[in-house]
């Protein structure tokens, strides 16, 4: 039998399946392919609520545009595991950023916003457009990481966009508004902070005794309103 | 209940670990040498879960404020309860006003003493574990301090049973782990994501090099010095999830493991990572330590874990048959 079959249907280009790689024997990544946008976003989203519920999985940690399984056991079959997984990824529909609508309202500048100045002078921009701008956004949470209750925030206007500072600041207090190259993002905790402060907010980001420890989630999308400038 | 007298810094409550809350941004704490806090309960026939004192800075001295069992296990050292010498890997029963004074490690780094019924201090998204970054967990989520007193769990019916006997450490008892030659620790590793990214000449340096864990190493991570791994081309890596035991490559080439308090994510390039069953003898090398990798297959990464498991499963059952006695 010929592998030739001139009658099959043209089917286009296939797609590529995602990267899988393994951690030690109780944890797996797999890293969607292509370049970074919400689509394969919500692809990671959606498969992370499917395979959460494997038993196998004791928890997925959601990246950008990855995910991280966690095994309580290392899995038996590995190569079968990656094999449903990729099966998974081509036929699982994405998920939109379907999450709530989190209003955060902001103290711009002031004693909390020290590096709105920096911002400004590095964009060229007033530092009334840029908390303008910045307040006018919409962000959806990609990713909860780096530190308890930290949003990895995407959708910052690129005309504020501002590297990341080359000595971290010290001590920034939970609850700063912040820029950090192209993601904005309101620090979880008081501690070393490389990110710009632009202002504050007095929101709880994460709380270990509530039931839901983490205000944000992926698939959330965050508004920032302005409550006070202090210029 | 148990008070502390001298602490230094970094000594602190820890159990087996907080998981499944990373998706949260927390990273899971837990024993550095998980192996030895598990080894601890069971001899105290404790839930191998349960919360002990995770010391790295000597001497550490606490009062027994009441009559209670406890254990030493993990490095080999010398501590004294009342003046008498306490075995490491042993346990004994304490007086009320008793002081134990935990030495500096012969060999090894970090000390475990576990009490009957275990440390109880509440139960912060499912674990006792201290996490000094965000605050939480042991006592208030701190190193601990002189003046800190904490309850000690009860242990139902056990009072007048026997508490003086011991077991070999895992390091002596586990067949199959690789000897420690010429002062080298060799670590098992599988590899990991980037691998392939790096050439041929930087894989093999990353075999060969004989690697110190520098002293800017902690609970969080262990910088390894000696070489420089670097690629060809850099690559640009989005966050994502990491666990303990990754050895990621900073662009400056000096490798970084992950260990108990690592970030849940990381960004650099994942070189390999280390295998469960060497994690804990990882957990035990002091900074000045010099480590080796060996690469071994995802099969026998597996297969390793048997006689750790074995280990334990033993040590439990004698422990048992022993109290009953």
């Amino acid at each position: 039998m010929s592998i030739i079959q001139p009658s099959a249907p043209l089917v286009g280009a296939i797609e590529k399946s995602p990267k899988i790689s393994l951690i030690g024997t109780l944890a797996m990544l797999i890293e969607a392919p292509g370049e970074f946008d919400l689509i394969q976003q919500g692809r990671i989203w959606a498969l992370a609520d499917v395979v959460s519920s494997w038993p196998i999985v004791q928890e997925a940690v959601i990246g950008v545009t990855n995910v991280m399984l966690v095994f309580e056991q290392p899995p038996a079959d590995i190569d079968m595991l990656g094999a449903s997984i990729v099966e998974l990824w081509h036929r699982l529909p994405g998920r939109k950023a379907d999450g709530k609508v989190i209003e955060i309202p902001v103290v711009y500048g002031g004693e909390l916003g020290l590096d709105l100045a920096a911002v400004a002078k590095h964009t060229g921009l007033p530092a009334r457009d840029v908390i303008r701008i910045h307040s006018e956004g919409e962000y959806t949470v990609c990713a909860i990481a780096s530190s308890p209750g930290f949003g990895y925030l995407h959708g910052l206007d690129p005309r504020i966009h501002m590297p990341r500072k080359s000595v971290p600041s010290l001590n920034m207090q939970a609850g700063s508004v912040t820029i950090g190259g192209m993601q904005t993002g309101v620090a979880a905790l008081t501690s070393p902070n490389g990110w710009n402060a632009i202002g504050w907010a007095s929101v709880a980001m994460f709380d270990p005794q509530r039931e839901q420890p983490s205000l944000m989630l992926p698939g959330d999308r965050v508004k920032f309103r302005i409550d006070r400038i202090e210029l | 209940m148990i008070e502390i007298l001298t602490s230094a810094a970094f000594n602190t409550i820890q159990d087996l670990g907080r998981h499944g809350a990373r998706r949260f941004g927390v990273s899971t704490s837990g024993a550095m040498d998980p192996v030895a806090l598990a080894a601890g309960n069971a001899l105290l026939g404790n839930d191998e879960n349960a919360a002990g004192i995770e010391i790295q800075t000597f001497p550490f001295r606490l009062r027994f404020q009441a009559d209670a069992a406890f254990a030493l296990t993990g490095a080999d050292h010398v501590s004294t309860l009342g003046g008498s010498t306490v075995r490491p890997w042993w346990c004994t029963r304490a007086r009320a006003g008793d002081i134990l004074v935990v030495g500096l490690p012969r060999r090894g780094a970090r000390v475990y003493a576990t009490f009957g019924g275990g440390i109880d201090v509440p139960c912060v998204l499912g674990s006792r574990s201290t996490h000094l970054r965000a605050g939480f967990g042991g006592i208030e989520g701190r190193t601990l301090q002189a003046g800190d007193v904490a309850l000690i769990g009860s242990t139902k019916g056990n009072s007048d049973r026997r508490f003086d006997f011991g077991v070999a450490p895992p390091d002596v008892a586990i067949a199959g782990a690789p000897p420690v030659e010429d002062g080298v620790l060799r670590i098992r590793v599988m590899r990991a994501g980037e691998y392939d990214l790096f050439s041929q000449t930087m894989q093999a340096r990353f075999w060969s090099t004989k690697w110190k864990i520098s002293a800017r190493s902690d609970r969080g991570g262990y910088r390894l010095s000696g070489n420089q791994l670097i690629l060809d081309a850099p690559v640009e890596m989005r966050s994502h999830g990491v666990v303990a035991g990754v050895v990621q490559v900073p662009p400056a080439g000096e490798p970084i493991i992950q260990m108990s308090d690592a970030n849940t994510a990381g960004g650099y390039p994942k070189m390999a990572a280390v295998i469960q069953a060497d994690l804990w003898r990882l957990g035990q090398a002091a900074p000045g330590s010099i480590i080796a990798f060996s690469e071994v297959s995802y099969q026998d990464a597996v297969a390793a874990m048997v006689p750790v498991n074995d280990y334990l499963a033993k040590l439990r059952a004698t422990a048992n048959l022993y109290r009953a006695l």
